[in-house]
């Protein structure tokens, strides 16, 4: 393992301890970038080459990329890296997807420290081979400072889907089932207590994980698992309304059912922001009928990313489209569609 | 943080719901003044709950809605200007001005953030002694304190490139100005607590017996507004029209002492103009003769606004409880939280954004 915390400069890096727009020009010193940083930080799997070639893979391709501009890039519980591996891995999962493979493309913005790129690296070299994905192909890039922001990340992931197995939104029916895999909202709390002028002590730590082996013990099950989703950016909410428009059902939640932890409510209270619209960066909203519900809860229960599973709500026929929660005091409301930022409120 | 949840038991709250249909004999209406309130009882369905008809009646305290459009203005004037960093409370950001709103200013380059506290931006102030940093003071008694010794600890250490866009509101006089309006329908009131856990309760007795109306100052979780309600109505019922505390466990009688003197020294009372509403005489503060080099309308000459409201848009009338926000034309149609055409659109505290929020649901099936 590198020591990217006591970074010594190995001759072939020259001596700038950061960033500098050479790196980014197809010369020596972006190859010495790939050579000293990124390959030991992927392992051996990285081709030399422009494009790394790979076995013809049986059954059908899933195919995703995703980009991760994320501020600040480290935070309590991970990094932009494991963001970058488990996020892509999560959006080959959700549809019943084995990853196998990923090409990761950093965008540098000049005068970033080589220690943050190297720490970056690791975090995506650990995270791929936590998962048993390989990093296979990459990019680099570098913009002038004040172009960026840090460093950016683009993915691209590349999967197998089993015969047989069909998830999307479109498949949600009235009468199915909606599981959650575990505590909602604790990425972005997590990286909300770090973001500069918002600092505040939680014990909240990011959730990031890979989902492709919980999914696959759900499906393992049998179970015609109808819908997957990870609530990521716009949270629970987002994710929900999505898949009520998209497959045309309405969705019921019973609001005391939603795991939000303490620390989580607590922090959102205080902010001003709503649980169900902060990010979730390890965890899986579940569509099934009721017949294969309790096999795929006790699957996922058994799984060390689906020990909090539950049953958070119902697709019905009333309101398609819409997402309605019943509340504790017995009311019903409406759970939206966030629509950009959240807005922390006044008081 | 449990000690809160305690407040939205359902076992307790049905109990208290029992309490207020036992207790009601004849329909009454009532306004909650404080946004937080309103939010509280749609996000809650406190409403549906209630006996028929006994209404809530939305108050205008939601200051984010309140805000004049001539300061909503020229708090884009100046964020817009080079060089000048603007700090507002996130959820001005999308308030539309006449043009544009601060979103917008910040897209085309302007340095807008976004901040939890004054001080905040006073740090960001003395971080950056080259640009001038102006923070949006708005708000009613509550976020005031804040204010006022943001300016107070500039002015001791100082910091000479901070400046405060103040447009504070006051709550007693927007009290006396819905019931002195010839169509007020308004028989009691839920005081907004967190503004009394500054200011106390003795302002209200006078506007209690002037206008013979109940005062509960009230909290703003869901047993604590039904708990103010329950109370509002065993005085209406009984005929009294006194000032209760029902929020005891954040509210004393004499407020908060070292906020007030805080916030005498730095604020004046001046006539404040409530948008949707007009010209309110004694409703708001503006900076004293003392921290005035520190107000930001002096510092930046913003002259030449013009301001120009949406003529579809009816949030005076909803400010003052004289409709509901779907009775509006334009509610989720022209006007959405995407593209709010008044600002009780736009915070989540505003009535017609906490029904869009939580209610369309109801009024679709209604309608």
């Amino acid at each position: 393992m590198i020591d990217f915390e006591n970074w010594s400069c190995p001759v072939p890096l020259r001596d700038t301890p950061q960033v500098v727009m050479g790196h980014g020009g197809g010369g020596a010193m972006s190859a010495e970038l790939v050579e000293h940083l990124f390959l030991p930080a992927y392992g051996s799997a990285v081709s030399p080459a422009d494009s790394a070639v790979v076995p013809v893979l049986g059954g059908r391709i899933a195919l995703s990329t995703d980009s991760y501009v994320v501020k600040p890039m480290f935070f309590p519980g991970g990094s932009i890296g494991d963001l970058a591996v488990n996020g892509t891995i999560n959006d080959l999962a959700m549809s019943g997807a084995s990853p196998l493979y990923l090409s990761i493309a950093f965008i540098l913005q000049e005068g970033t420290p080589l220690a943050t790129v190297g720490r970056i690296a690791v975090a995506v070299g650990s995270a791929a081979s936590a998962a048993g994905v390989q990093v296979v192909t990459g990019d680099t890039k570098v913009v002038d400072n004040g172009s960026g922001d840090g460093v950016y990340l683009t993915t691209t992931g590349v999967g197998v889907v089993a015969d047989g197995v069909t998830i999307g939104p479109e498949r949600a029916t009235a009468g199915d089932v909606v599981i959650i895999s575990g505590d909602i909202g604790v990425h972005g709390v997590a990286v909300l207590s770090v973001r500069a002028g918002m600092e505040f002590e939680t014990t909240v730590i990011s959730d990031s994980a890979p989902l492709h082996g919980l999914v696959a013990a759900m499906l393992a099950t049998g179970a015609d698992v109808h819908t997957l989703r990870d609530p990521t950016r716009g949270g629970v909410a987002a994710s929900l309304n999505e898949i009520a428009r998209t497959a045309k059902v309405g969705i019921a939640l019973d609001e005391p059912s939603l795991p939000i932890p303490a620390t989580v409510a607590d922090a959102c209270s205080l902010l001003g922001l709503d649980p169900l619209q902060v990010a979730n960066e390890g965890k899986v909203l579940v569509m099934v009928p009721a017949d294969g519900a309790e096999a795929v809860l006790a699957a996922m229960r058994a799984h060390p990313y689906g020990g909090g599973a539950r049953v958070i709500g119902r697709c019905v026929e009333e309101h398609p489209g819409m997402v309605t929660a019943r509340t504790a005091l017995g009311g019903t409301r409406i759970v939206n569609m966030p629509i950009g930022e959240q807005l922390p409120r006044i008081c | 943080m449990k000690y809160l949840d305690e407040f939205g038991n359902p076992v307790l709250a049905k109990r208290l719901v029992e309490e207020i249909h036992a207790a009601t004999t004849r329909p009454w209406a009532m306004m909650e003044v404080c946004g937080g309130q309103t939010h509280s009882i749609i996000r809650h369905g406190i409403d549906q709950l209630l006996p028929e008809g006994v209404e809530m009646i939305h108050g205008p305290g939601c200051p984010v809605c309140v805000t004049p459009l001539e300061i909503i203005d020229k708090a884009l004037a100046i964020a817009a200007q080079p060089g000048v960093i603007f700090c507002s409370f996130g959820d001005m950001l999308r308030v539309p001005g006449s043009g544009q709103d601060l979103f917008g200013v910040k897209s085309a380059g302007g340095d807008v953030r976004v901040v939890y506290s004054p001080l905040d931006a006073l740090k960001i102030a003395r971080e950056n002694p080259e640009r001038q940093v102006v923070f949006f003071g708005i708000g009613f008694e509550t976020t005031a304190p804040a204010n006022a010794m943001t300016v107070y600890q500039a002015r001791r250490l100082g910091v000479t490139n901070f400046s405060l866009l103040v447009s504070h509101v006051l709550v007693p006089p927007a009290i006396a100005a819905i019931m002195e309006s010839p169509v007020c329908r308004v028989q009691a009131f839920l005081a907004a607590g967190h503004v009394c856990s500054v200011m106390g309760t003795r302002e209200y007795p006078p506007l209690a017996a002037r206008y013979g109306v109940p005062i509960v100052v009230t909290g703003f979780e869901p047993l604590d507004i039904l708990e103010g309600i329950r109370r509002t109505v065993v005085q209406l019922e009984a005929g009294r029209h006194e000032v209760e505390n029902a929020y005891p466990r954040a509210v004393r009688d004499e407020g908060n002492p070292a906020a007030m003197a805080m916030l005498r020294d730095v604020f004046e009372v001046t006539d404040r103009t409530w948008r949707g509403i007009g010209m309110i005489p004694g409703s708001g503060w503006r900076l004293s003769s003392r921290y005035r080099e520190f107000d930001a309308e002096q510092r930046f000459a913003v002259a030449d606004i013009r301001t120009n409201e949406s003529p579809l848009c009816r949030s005076g009338e909803v400010l003052q409880g004289l409709i509901k926000p779907h009775e509006c034309a334009a509610f989720g149609k022209q006007c959405t939280p995407r593209n709010p055409l008044g600002a009780t659109m736009v915070s989540s505290e505003g009535a017609c954004a906490a029904y869009y929020a939580y209610r369309r649901l109801d009024l679709v099936q209604l309608s």
